[in-house]
């Protein structure tokens, strides 16, 4: 079809508007770039409603432009133009024929909201337990009783069942590759799936306003091979490793009000209110994708949360320089 | 010329702040909605400047946040609806040959309303601090979604403050809609069935008619907030149990109509400018109101189209799809019955022309995009990105203001008897329209490129950067095109040309009167015959009403 060249037209644009020369991969959020059959079905829908839409425009703003131009006045007119009052044939031309457009647009976007509609999880699907918080993304895996934050690493070509919840404030989860966004909505629960075809790491984040740091919600959806999940999925099911070096750090971390909303499996069941953080060093980032996960940036969040996300809810616990080193310690020993 | 007796300003405010006259009343309400519209142009500034780079830190997220909220509040309830009333207050007596409004106290009243409303928003600024000595404004959006409104996500007096001046300016919208509705159906000259109306009056009877139905649900809605809010009431509160997908329906209910009520005054202005500036009669009048009636039926059906991510049962989603395609044909005719007045014409191009040409291109490309947000798999992607946030300003932008600026420099002469000079007007339409541009079109891209609405900074490196700059710079230049405006205002005022009765050669009946028209509009009450009263006394040979 030719309108399969749209995509490539937009690329283009694109690729021009990323110069940001020495940052390695940037990180592609294009919806014309679907990995997925949910995102994939409406790239297509796209295509045919925007050359619709498209053959509308060219005719509608031809005409004016073209009636513009063509009546101008020269100034030198001595009578006024014939007074046309109206036409019956052409009036009802043009509300017959905008029906029949707005009829078949109906009939396809009928067709594709029940295609791609999916209340129950399909055979062999992944389902997780996907819930906003303010302002963070927790990830249940019930079925393989994992909780994670931040980042949802999925089996490449396995469909993805989402049970969409909120634990305060409407939060929207969207990835655009994968599938468009469902709300979480508190007091409810929505469903949205997808179907990473290939491996790799896509992007998304809350896209629904949900107060001081909406902007900072971020997704990653990381898709891997088979064996490559099935081993994170190994590792996350074990409960927190215990490396004698940093048992001060832990102590401190015990000591302190950090669990009373941080959990780690196997050491403190108590929180839950925020990140679990048993397996905080195998995510890429940390404060929900805020900032990457190195020593130096746990540092500067202990330091004083503000400095990465303003305004967000884990207060500056105004630990000393040595509490900080310690907690570090124990927080990379978190593998 | 004679000597104007000396009346001192004092006396001079006094008869404005005590007036029960529609014209000045309408004056009042249009200098409040400029004012507004410079000081949300300034929030919007800001938030351009705040996004010009990615990971700016320009503005705090609590600032931005506010900005943006008082932003779309202000632009929608304190430059929208005061314009739209006041063009409808000075110019529906006059065109329809009344003296006044039928209710000219309760008319003041709803001004009054309005004003002190919109002061009390703008207090939230220094008293939303309140006992907590959190937040400065509302920092909520303008749709103010349930349940970050209640006092545990947004603690603070701000909320209150917005939550009760829509509620004041609202029920001083309700009151003007009544009087609005009264006298269009009860105070037409001698002569004037409804068919004979002009085109202007019947779609301000249909906007008034869309604020007595959606209006008064925001009222509801916003009394059981304060009430869920300062008394512990649980109409929205999750934390309680409840569901607040309520009060998006409710808040849509009211949202959606609001957007035609915002969009038929804009219809109106260029139903009127077109046809005088084309030298020919409306295109299809029987039409045209059939299709202004029709959208003001389906306006109040299409309101969940904003809720398609809310997890709607297929059906639903289906019939609001439909619903909302449906609305679009009536709105395409009004295009097509604009471009066929224009077609065979002798266009003269003067600004008020200009922005009406400017309004039916940018409206059609709003529409149109509009048209692709209905089709709900699409909406899914594109709901709540930034390709929302430039499909509604090609609406309110490119539509609303750009009808406003063509009724503004088609009806000042009238108002004030001066004309408004011809070469600033024309250099502000293009700096208007290439800033707008520049600003709304690049953010189609950034939509599909996964940028979501109301974030106060975002990624580096997600291909974000050029289309924000390009927003931010066409930001600029329209700040180039609003200085000339109100430059060309204050200069036109002092030494403008005079205008004269009738300086477009037009043929309702405002242009019969002097300009301004005297206290009571008409020394004697017209009498007409069809639908252009002027049309047939300039061109007896060959009068309307032999057509109508």
């Amino acid at each position: 079809m030719y309108l399969g060249i749209l995509p490539h037209i937009v690329e283009c644009c694109l690729a021009t508007a990323s110069t940001a020369g020495d940052i390695p991969s940037p990180e592609n959020l294009s919806i014309f770039d679907p990995v997925s059959p949910v995102s994939t079905t409406i790239r297509d829908l796209f295509m045919l409603v925007f050359g619709v839409i498209g053959i509308i425009f060219v005719v509608t703003e031809g005409a004016l432009v073209w009636s513009m131009i063509r009546f101008r006045s020269k100034g030198d007119e001595t009578t006024e133009p014939p007074q046309i009052y109206g036409s019956n044939p052409i009036e009802l031309a043009w509300t017959v024929i905008p029906i029949l457009i707005v009829f078949v647009l109906f009939l396809v976007t009928t067709r594709t909201i029940y295609s791609l509609d999916l209340q129950e999880p399909p055979e062999g699907a992944l389902r997780v337990k996907v819930t906003g918080h303010q302002w963070w993304w927790e990830f249940e895996y019930e079925d393989l009783d994992i909780t994670t934050a931040g980042e949802l690493h999925v089996p490449k070509g396995v469909p993805v069942f989402v049970e969409l919840r909120s634990f305060d404030v409407i939060h929207s989860f969207w990835v655009p590759r994968l599938s468009g966004k469902i709300d979480a909505i508190p007091n409810r629960e929505n469903h949205l799936w997808f179907q990473a075809d290939e491996v790799g790491t896509w992007y998304g984040q809350c896209a629904e306003f949900c107060g001081t740091q909406h902007a900072k919600m971020l997704i990653r959806v990381i898709s891997e091979d088979k064996e490559d999940f099935e081993a994170w999925v190994t590792n996350q099911q074990l409960d927190a490793v215990e490396v004698p070096s940093a048992l001060s750090g832990k102590e401190t971390f015990l000591s302190l009000a950090c669990v009373n909303c941080h959990n780690v499996d196997g050491v403190m069941l108590q929180g839950g209110f925020a990140p679990n953080l048993t397996h905080l060093m195998s995510r890429e980032t940390i404060a929900s994708g805020a900032a990457e996960n190195t020593p130096e940036n746990l540092r500067k969040w202990l330091r004083n949360p503000n400095s990465i996300k303003d305004g967000c809810l884990m207060p500056n616990m105004m630990l000393s320089e040595e509490q900080i080193e310690l907690l570090v310690g124990y927080l990379t020993t978190l593998k | 010329m004679t000597t104007k007796p000396y009346i001192p300003l004092s006396s001079k405010l006094h008869d404005w702040v005590t007036t029960a006259d529609h014209k000045k009343l309408g004056v009042m309400y249009i200098l409040c909605g400029i004012f507004y519209l410079l000081v949300a142009g300034c929030e919007a500034l800001m938030i351009r400047w705040q996004l010009a780079f990615p990971n700016n830190d320009i503005l705090a997220p609590e600032t931005f946040n506010a900005f943006f909220t008082m932003h779309g509040t202000t632009m929608i309830f304190l430059v929208g609806m005061p314009i739209l009333l006041g063009a409808a207050n000075y110019f529906v007596p006059l065109m329809i040959g009344a003296r006044d409004m039928a209710f000219p106290r309760l008319n003041a009243f709803g001004f009054w309303l309005f004003f002190f409303g919109a002061l009390l928003l703008y207090f939230s600024f220094l008293g939303g601090q309140g006992l907590t000595g959190e937040e400065g404004a509302p920092e909520v959006g303008w749709f103010a979604y349930a349940p970050l409104t209640s006092k545990t996500f947004s603690p603070g007096s701000a909320t209150d403050y917005w939550i009760i001046a829509l509620f004041v300016a609202g029920m001083g919208s309700i009151m003007t809609a009544i009087n609005l509705v009264t006298t269009i159906l009860t105070m037409r000259c001698k002569g004037m069935t409804m068919m004979k109306m002009p085109i202007f009056a019947w779609m301000m009877l249909v906007d008034a008619c869309l604020i007595l139905i959606a209006l008064p649900t925001l009222t509801a809605i916003q009394i059981m907030l304060l009430l869920d809010r300062q008394y512990g009431a649980h109409f929205f509160d999750a934390q309680a149990g409840a569901d607040p997908v309520i009060w998006q329906h409710l808040f849509w209910f009211f949202g959606h109509p609001e957007v035609y009520i915002l969009i038929l005054p804009a219809f109106a202005f260029v139903s009127e400018v077109t046809p005088v500036f084309s030298r020919k009669v409306l295109f299809g009048y029987p039409m045209m109101v059939v299709a202004t009636v029709s959208i003001g039926f389906i306006a109040v059906g299409v309101w969940a189209h904003h809720m398609f991510a809310t997890g709607l049962s297929p059906a639903v989603l289906s019939y609001f799809a439909g619903a909302t395609f449906l609305i679009g044909v009536p709105t395409g005719m009004k295009i097509f019955n604009w471009i066929a007045t224009i077609w065979g014409g002798h266009v003269r191009f003067d600004t008020p022309m200009l922005f009406a040409v400017g309004f039916i291109a940018m409206f059609t490309i709003g529409g149109l995009t509009g048209i692709m947000l209905a089709v709900v798999p699409m909406d899914w992607q594109l709901t709540d990105t930034y390709f929302v946030v430039g499909h509604f300003h090609f609406v309110l932008f490119g539509g609303l203001l750009f009808a406003i600026f063509s009724g503004f420099y088609y009806w000042f002469p009238k108002v004030t008897g001066k004309m408004l000079n011809e070469t600033i007007g024309k250099w502000q339409f293009w700096f208007i329209f290439v800033g707008f541009v520049l600003t709304f079109g690049p953010m189609h891209f950034s939509g599909f490129e996964g940028m979501p609405r109301r974030i106060y900074t975002y990624m580096p490196n997600r291909g974000l950067e050029m289309y924000n700059m390009l927003s931010s710079i066409g930001a600029g230049v329209q700040v180039v095109g609003i200085v000339l405006f109100i430059y060309n205002i204050i200069a036109s005022l002092y030494k403008g040309k005079p205008a004269g009765d009738d300086p477009w050669d037009a043929w309702t009946l405002e242009w019969s009167t002097t300009s301004p028209p005297p206290p009571w509009n008409y020394a004697e009450l017209p009498s007409i015959a069809s639908r252009r009263p002027l049309w047939d006394i300039k061109h007896p040979e060959d009068p309307d009403w032999e057509y109508e």
